[in-house]
């Protein structure tokens, strides 16, 4: 890992920086014509027999101040996070491509080139395990309506006797509604790992960011080989018949974000 | 089935859905170009500790401004970390430890109420 405690500049505001996009194997070409972070076309820079794909952005919005500022205003971040996504699913088209995570700004094309040089070989060998094959997500989410339902206890005591023994049956129904719908969510996921080249489970999102009605209680991504992607499908159709219990959702196909990383450094979601 | 460039949805009735010309959805993307992709050591360097804060407080909040809204919830409004055009905290100052946990518990505790009723709701 290189690291540098050098500023990124002296004057900050003026000049600009390099938005690293991702990696690709060398030879295969930019797309022409796409659109950077900044709006400022994309290029690329070679070294090490790698190629990185970057585009120029101005100091005055992504130098390290402008940037956290930047990072923290939602409507800024939308358009960046879009902008960053849209470059890195058109190099998808054209080969296997190593997503770099937002905000990697160096301060010229040298310096990216030294990445490529420093981490080749984890970058070349990163390359090569994604060659053929793209990210697919698959979703669950708890369907109520497979939550069994609870009998309404008979009537005794008092209203406070009542509220409290239909509090319990609405607890016992909720935590057996979860536990089955996790126990599905294990299943569907052991099942899609067992297909993938690599599979990877993430925490699910808080409904707030799924937006979705019900609790999220899967989110899986699966490296899948692009010739094999038929069978993918037709297994995530098996599963959400075979599991009316949660509800999946595939997505994709997705630049291979959740398979650059190593292993090791992921949460464990069991 | 045609696997195209564009993503698609597959859903329970085992139908897969093009998703047309609609742009992905924002909390799946923010999710992998804020927490996956190969992290590679800038020259400008916004730590990663802020980005994981930052992911974990969007957790909370993004995909859906609006209808965070709608539920209630827009904190980060008056939040500088996340807003550019926050509010000054209403009390400057400091203030007693304990003062500012007997006016959060009421807080606390309308929220989680709140959540268990969405979640035994939903």
């Amino acid at each position: 890992m290189s690291t540098t405690a050098e500023p990124a500049r002296a004057v900050p505001g003026t000049g600009s920086a390099v938005w690293l996009h991702g990696v690709v194997a060398a030879v295969t070409a930019t797309p022409a014509g796409t659109t950077g972070i900044a709006g400022t076309p994309v290029r690329s820079v070679a070294g090490a027999g790698l190629v990185a794909v970057v585009s120029d952005v101005p100091l005055a919005e992504y130098g390290e101040e402008a940037l956290r500022r930047n990072l923290e205003d939602l409507a800024w971040l939308e358009r960046a996070a879009r902008a960053h996504h849209a470059v890195v699913a058109a190099l998808c088209g054209a080969g296997p491509v190593v997503p770099a995570r937002l905000a990697t700004v160096h301060r010229d094309d040298d310096r990216v080139a030294r990445v490529l040089a420093e981490r080749h070989d984890e970058l070349a060998g990163t390359l090569a395990r994604l060659t053929g094959r793209e990210e697919w997500g698959v979703k669950g989410y708890v369907v109520p309506g497979a939550t069994p339902r609870t009998e309404e206890p008979a009537a005794g005591g008092g209203a406070g006797a009542a509220y409290l023994r239909r509090r319990k049956a609405q607890l016992t129904a909720r935590e057996e509604g979860q536990r089955i719908a996790a126990d599905a969510a294990a299943a569907v996921h052991a099942a899609l790992a067992g297909y993938a080249v690599t599979a990877r489970r993430h925490a699910p999102q808080d409904r707030r960011l799924s937006g979705a009605p019900t609790a999220m209680v899967l989110n899986g991504a699966y490296l899948i080989d692009r010739e094999r992607l038929d069978g993918f499908a037709a297994l995530v159709r098996e599963l959400a018949d075979r599991h009316p219990e949660i509800r999946l959702e595939a997505t994709g196909p997705w630049p291979p974000y959740s398979f650059v990383a190593e292993p090791s450094a992921e949460p464990a979601w069991a | 089935m045609t696997v195209g460039r564009t993503p698609s949805v597959v859903q329970n009735s085992g139908q897969v859905l093009p998703a047309g010309h609609e742009p992905a959805n924002l909390g799946d993307i923010l999710e992998r170009v804020l927490d996956r992709g190969i992290v590679i050591a800038g020259d400008i360097r916004v730590s990663l500790l802020d980005i994981e804060l930052l992911t974990l407080k969007l957790r909370l909040v993004i995909a859906s401004v609006d209808t965070a809204r709608q539920i209630g919830i827009d904190w980060w409004e008056h939040d500088p970390w996340l807003s550019s055009r926050a509010r000054p905290p209403v009390e400057p100052g400091p203030r007693d430890p304990e003062e500012v946990e007997a006016s959060r518990r009421p807080r606390v505790a309308a929220r989680a109420a709140r959540e268990e009723w969405d979640e035994y709701d939903g």
